[in-house]
């Protein structure tokens, strides 16, 4: 990958300072260093010791802090509309929360709803960020449905909209959830377009029949959130994902890996060799499902989200663990908050309650916390979590993800020994719950650098410039997801065996089959439905064997058959 | 479990029978091993023990310290099954037959209702046929074919009344026998409250139809074809599902025919995690490989073609016959279901209309015993077990059938553990053409078969009459598989908090249902209306409101206020 070739070289930059971070040690996600930073034009222009830089520069002095790549996250819902409510916070206090807990990039989902166009949704939400975002931004596309229209848009997304990543559900039933036949559709095609494929994973189907139950037992209560989407079916639908995936050999991203059974599939999966990436978010990173259970309905509705949070405490520990090997790669927060009145439309009936639970701001101290003051995570590995891989996986690296010369100038200093604690009071998201509330975690970040700016400086709080963020194009074919598809395409060629006909006895059946052939789902399009089988060129009339020893064995079938003119040929001789 | 209650056993017409006295033999079952002489008489065992007092001038046959083993339980075949316009070529005749020839007692066979058709009238025509042509004692499965309010109704008759216990249904065959996750679901709680075994052929036929598809684009038509369609993986992920939702519905799960080790792997997991499942690998998987499926010989790849496939992978009869000695998978079938070559032919030109089915019903306890016991892997207990009394324990029979104990049926087999027979379809029973064993040599063979009491092999002549074969009626709540379900039942007992009404502001929000809304299938019951919740009430049970001075955090948003204002219940702290 070259350092230097950035997509997207046309967006204006905004007039930055010129910065030199001084006496730092920078931390990438292979090694750490002692190095200067020279920050010119929203660029990383130099990295060394005794740099030579003009003297006007402002100088931050770090005295051996930790010099990061800003975060990605890679997981937002700034704009997803609930029953026609749109989440409190926006592009704007989203943007600026992210800022405060040092991420400096956001993907955010754009969520059409049935039967909306795909580049309509895309390019409302991409112009309300323009407008409101603070920092730099990309976005992904969720799939409500599948057709043929859907394809051509998303055609023109990958191909001229420079968008590279794409949700689908397998959840939601009878509105965004697909089947799986729509999967493998789905999987095929933007295979083609060297997308990569999210998946919601959980099982609709059962979780439409277990919410009934649950409602019948009269739990109408957000603990019946839990109880109806019990942890088993993230794990069998993150199984059937990368089965799909497997079979179609494309790659596969599990968006909020909540439960421990889902983490574990996907590392026995990982095992096995597939192409699967997985991300815990920060609300299962850092809390459970016991609160579902809690008295106070405002405070447990406000864990609402889906998967839910696991009601096994222990599920945090074990998700950093994996996230510390590499199994699970990347960290979002799914950051989609609704207020408590939002939350309220589920108040007789926990299927109503919106679902979303706050973390990006809180996203990179808890793993700090919990994975690398605690010895389970170094400090590369953190950065690798928090930042590159994410910028790999999405085409992003190294413009962002790293400090290296030529990379953008997103780079945050990091205090590890910053002691906080969440409240709700003290947070910038707009969110009357915290659902993290009163939780403390060391680890924060003292300086925010975005775009060449400083944005946040610890005792000065954030300086941000309301629509300053740019949105970062990506471009298809991320080679650390698609390497290995590649090759595997080129190895994977299936063959027939080559054989003479069979011209033997045949026997005589209904006109009507009763084995269907396979017959693609009412809403494939026409593209993909089966052409008359072609001719075997492998096959011929040609026979290859001679006679055989047991040619004179009489056939003992007895049955009615319908042999050909000329009888019974050596081919197909019994033996 | 008590030896002397059978179930069903009224119904059952006496057979007149030999007076049987069999001698020095070892008696195998289950549990132990030892040396003890069996009388039978009206096909019952009456004595077991040494120098047994039994009148005079009965038929004596000398063990001379050979292995007595319970009669095999298939749980598993297809004889004269239909389709499309014609049948298997074993019929209920030529299928016990071999059977008996191979030292199976007894078979359970599938009805397959055609979608649409009555459940009970398909029931009643394969008993008819199997009436007037069996050798043997037989039960029946019933595949749910397709599932409504009245194939429910059908279901409970034939749990109650007609003596089927154990109903398969259909991941595979798209658009045509397929369920839908929410038809699992619902048959799956219906037949876990009925106190019956659900039974799963597990595929994901979606995944096979596209795939299907996929081959035939690319020219492949043979049957190679076949198994590319339908990798293991896609059993395997089926199976995971399948027990997915039978833990949901706490509900006992039998996969039949497992076929690939990776399927076999998610069974011992699910098992190990406390789930109640039974695998059943068949004859084929565990003697022989899917690697036949590139021969060149047409004919002789189709005569391999079942569903789920054989594994290409050569390891995998190894691999499942360890796990049937570790006791991760518990019953054996032979999936029995033969096609002549000419019937194969159907799909010469298009793979996907080869009629699925191999043979195994004569060389499944043989090949169990050469793949498994000569190589020390499983001893001869648990040979007895996976041959014959697990299958008895989930059907319900135990210990009627199964066993070697007084009261029990006289089913039993002298096993000579040193007996060589190389198979090939010159000699074996079976109508059909090709034997997908041909040429295996097994150690392990009958030399002798009692069938309800009556000497059906001796000398190597089988001796076997057509319609003698009895219906052995199977009642629901088997101990095996529903005592654990039972116990968890009584403990799953959802419970709401108690807490009080949120009365705090509610956002206005557009009525048009997006998102998460439960809308129940079409074809659900109408019993699932949300019920007013009984634990809900107006009762304040926290404090007096201390949280007034704490603002609310700016909203911002159109909210509705109730009158009255916020309450404390809702307080944010």
């Amino acid at each position: 990958m070259s350092g230097t070739d950035h997509q997207g070289n046309g967006i204006p930059h905004l007039p930055s300072e010129r910065l030199l971070i001084k006496g730092g040690r920078v931390v990438n996600d292979d090694l750490s260093q002692y190095a200067d930073v020279y920050v010119e034009d929203g660029l990383i222009k130099q990295v060394g010791d005794n740099l030579e830089v003009p003297d006007d520069v402002r100088v931050l002095e770090v005295n051996g802090g930790l010099v990061i790549p800003g975060g990605i996250d890679v997981n937002t819902c700034l704009m997803k509309p609930h029953l026609g409510c749109p989440p409190v916070d926006d592009f704007y206090l989203g943007s600026r929360a992210a800022l405060a807990g040092g991420t400096t990039m956001i993907i955010d989902h754009v969520t059409p709803q049935l039967g909306d166009s795909l580049l309509e949704a895309f390019e409302r939400w991409q112009e309300s960020a323009d407008r409101k975002c603070c920092c730099d931004y990309s976005l992904h596309v969720d799939l409500p449905h599948w057709h043929q229209g859907v394809k051509d848009e998303l055609e023109v997304l990958v191909q001229e909209k420079g968008i590279n990543s794409f949700q689908v559900y397998m959840s939601y039933k009878d509105s965004f959830q697909m089947t799986d036949s729509q999967l493998y559709e789905v999987f095929s095609f933007l295979k083609e377009l060297g997308a990569v494929v999210m998946l919601h994973a959980e099982n609709g189907d059962l979780i439409a029949q277990e919410q009934s139950k649950v409602l019948s037992m009269g739990i109408t209560g957000p603990e019946g959130h839990s109880l109806s989407h019990p942890e088993e079916l993230e794990a069998e639908a993150v199984f059937r994902a990368i089965t799909i995936g497997n079979r179609v050999n494309c790659p596969v991203y599990i968006t909020k890996v909540m439960s421990k059974t889902a983490a574990d599939t996907i590392t026995q999966a990982r095992r096995r060799g597939s192409v699967v990436f997985g991300e815990p978010i920060t609300a299962s990173l850092a809390t459970d499902g016991s609160h579902y259970w809690s008295k106070n309905w405002a405070k447990a509705a406000a864990y609402v989200t889906s998967p839910p949070l696991s009601p096994d405490p222990t599920t945090p520990e074990h998700l950093h663990n994996l996230l510390a090997c590499g199994d699970l790669q990347v960290v979002g927060s799914a950051h989609c908050a609704y207020s408590t009145s939002q939350k309220a439309i589920g108040k007789d009936d926990f299927t109503l309650i919106p679902e979303g639970t706050n973390g990006i701001e809180e996203r990179m101290g808890f793993v700090w916390d919990k994975a690398v003051a605690v010895g389970k995570m170094d400090e590369n590995q953190f950065v690798a979590v928090t930042s590159t891989n994410a910028a790999k996986i999405f085409n992003l690296y190294p413009r962002k993800g790293r400090i290296a010369v030529g990379s953008d100038a997103d780079i945050v200093i990091w205090d590890p020994d910053r002691t906080k604690t969440i409240t709700s009071k003290l947070q910038q998201s707009a969110v009357e719950y915290n659902i993290f509330e009163g939780l403390a975690y060391r680890g924060g970040p003292v300086v925010v650098v975005t775009q060449g700016r400083v944005v946040y400086e610890e005792g000065e709080g954030l300086r941000v410039q309301q629509g300053s963020g740019r949105f970062i194009p990506r471009q298809a074919f991320p080679d650390y997801v698609y390497q290995r598809i590649r090759t595997r395409n080129k190895v994977k060629g299936k063959q027939g065996v080559s054989r003479g006909m069979y011209d033997g006895p045949v026997y005589d059946v209904l006109a009507t089959p009763q084995y269907i052939t396979p017959s693609p789902s009412a809403k494939t399009s026409p593209t993909s439905h089966q052409p008359p089988p072609i001719r075997n060129l492998h096959q011929s009339n040609f026979s290859l064997s001679g006679a055989q020893f047991d040619d004179n064995i009489p056939r003992r079938s007895g049955q009615r058959i319908v042999a050909p003119p000329g009888g019974r040929s050596n081919i197909t001789s019994l033996g | 479990m008590s030896g002397h209650s059978y179930q069903g056993k009224k119904n059952i017409p006496k057979i007149t029978s030999d007076r049987l006295l069999v001698k020095g033999g070892r008696i195998v079952n289950d549990d132990q091993s030892f040396y003890a002489d069996i009388y039978m008489e009206d096909g019952v065992i009456k004595q077991i023990g040494d120098n047994l007092i039994v009148p005079g001038g009965i038929k004596t046959i000398e063990a001379n310290g050979k292995m007595v083993i319970p009669g095999g339980i298939d749980n598993h075949t297809h004889f004269q099954m239909p389709y499309r316009g014609t049948t298997t070529v074993d019929d209920f005749s030529q299928g016990t037959k071999a059977a008996l020839a191979g030292g199976t007692t007894m078979i359970v066979d599938h009805v397959i209702p055609e979608p649409g058709s009555s459940l009970i009238e398909a029931f009643e025509q394969w008993r008819s046929w199997a009436d007037e042509k069996t050798c043997c004692d037989y039960s029946l499965h019933v595949d749910i074919t397709h599932w409504s309010d009245s194939v429910k109704q059908e279901v409970d008759t034939l749990l109650k009344e007609k003596g089927v216990n154990s109903f398969q249904v259909y991941m595979a065959y798209k658009d045509f026998y397929q369920m839908s996750n929410s038809e699992l679901y619902e048959i799956f709680t219906f037949l876990g409250e009925m106190g019956g075994i659900v039974q799963v052929h597990a595929e994901n036929g979606e995944i096979i139809a596209e795939e299907q598809a996929r081959m035939l684009e690319m020219g492949i038509t043979g049957p190679e074809g076949h198994v590319l369609s339908r990798p293991e993986e896609l059993e395997a992920e089926a199976v995971f599902r399948a027990i997915t939702i039978a833990s949901q519905t706490n509900c006992p799960l039998y996969v039949t025919r497992v076929m690939s080790k990776s399927a076999a792997d998610i069974i011992s997991q699910a098992r190990k995690k406390g789930n109640v499942v039974f695998g059943e690998p068949i004859t084929a998987s565990l003697g022989t490989d899917g690697t036949h499926y590139w021969s060149k010989n047409w004919a002789k790849a189709a005569s391999f073609v079942t569903s789920p496939p054989l594994s290409p992978d050569p390891t995998t009869p190894d691999y499942l016959n360890t796990l049937l000695a570790s006791g991760d998978l518990n019953v054996t079938g032979s999936a029995h279901c033969t096609f002549s070559v000419a019937q194969k032919a159907i799909g010469k030109d298009d793979f996907t209309q080869i009629p699925e089915g191999v043979n195994g019903v004569e060389e499944r306890m043989s090949l169990i015993w050469e793949k498994a016991v000569t190589t020390g892997k499983m001893d001869e207990n648990m040979f007895v077990a996976v041959t014959s009394t697990n299958a008895a324990k989930i059907l319900n029979l135990y210990p009627r059938k199964g066993r070697i104990a007084v009261g029990s049926d006289a089913d039993l087999v002298i096993w000579d553990s040193d007996a060589v027979r190389t198979i090939t379809a010159k000699t074996h029973n079976s109508a059909a053409e090709y034997n997908v064993f041909e040429g295996m040599e097994l150690r392990g063979a009958p030399s002798v078969v009692i069938c309800q009491g009556k000497l059906v092999l001796e000398d190597g002549n089988l001796h076997a009459t057509s319609g003698v074969g009895r219906f052995i009626p199977c009642t629901p709540f088997p101990d095996f598989a529903y005592k654990r379900i039972k116990a968890r039942k009584q403990l799953a007992v959802l419970r709401a908090v108690p807490r009080g009404m949120y009365d705090g502001p509610v956002s206005d929000f557009s009525p048009m249902s997006r998102g998460g809304t439960p809308s129940a299938s079409a074809r659900t019951s109408p019993t699932k209306q949300p019920v007013r919740n009984l634990h809900h009430s107006g009762f304040s049970l926290a404090g007096p409101p201390t949280t007034e001075d704490v603002p609310i955090r700016p909203a911002g948003r159109r909210i509705v206020i109730p009158p009255g204002g916020r309450s404390n219940i809702t307080s944010l702290s």
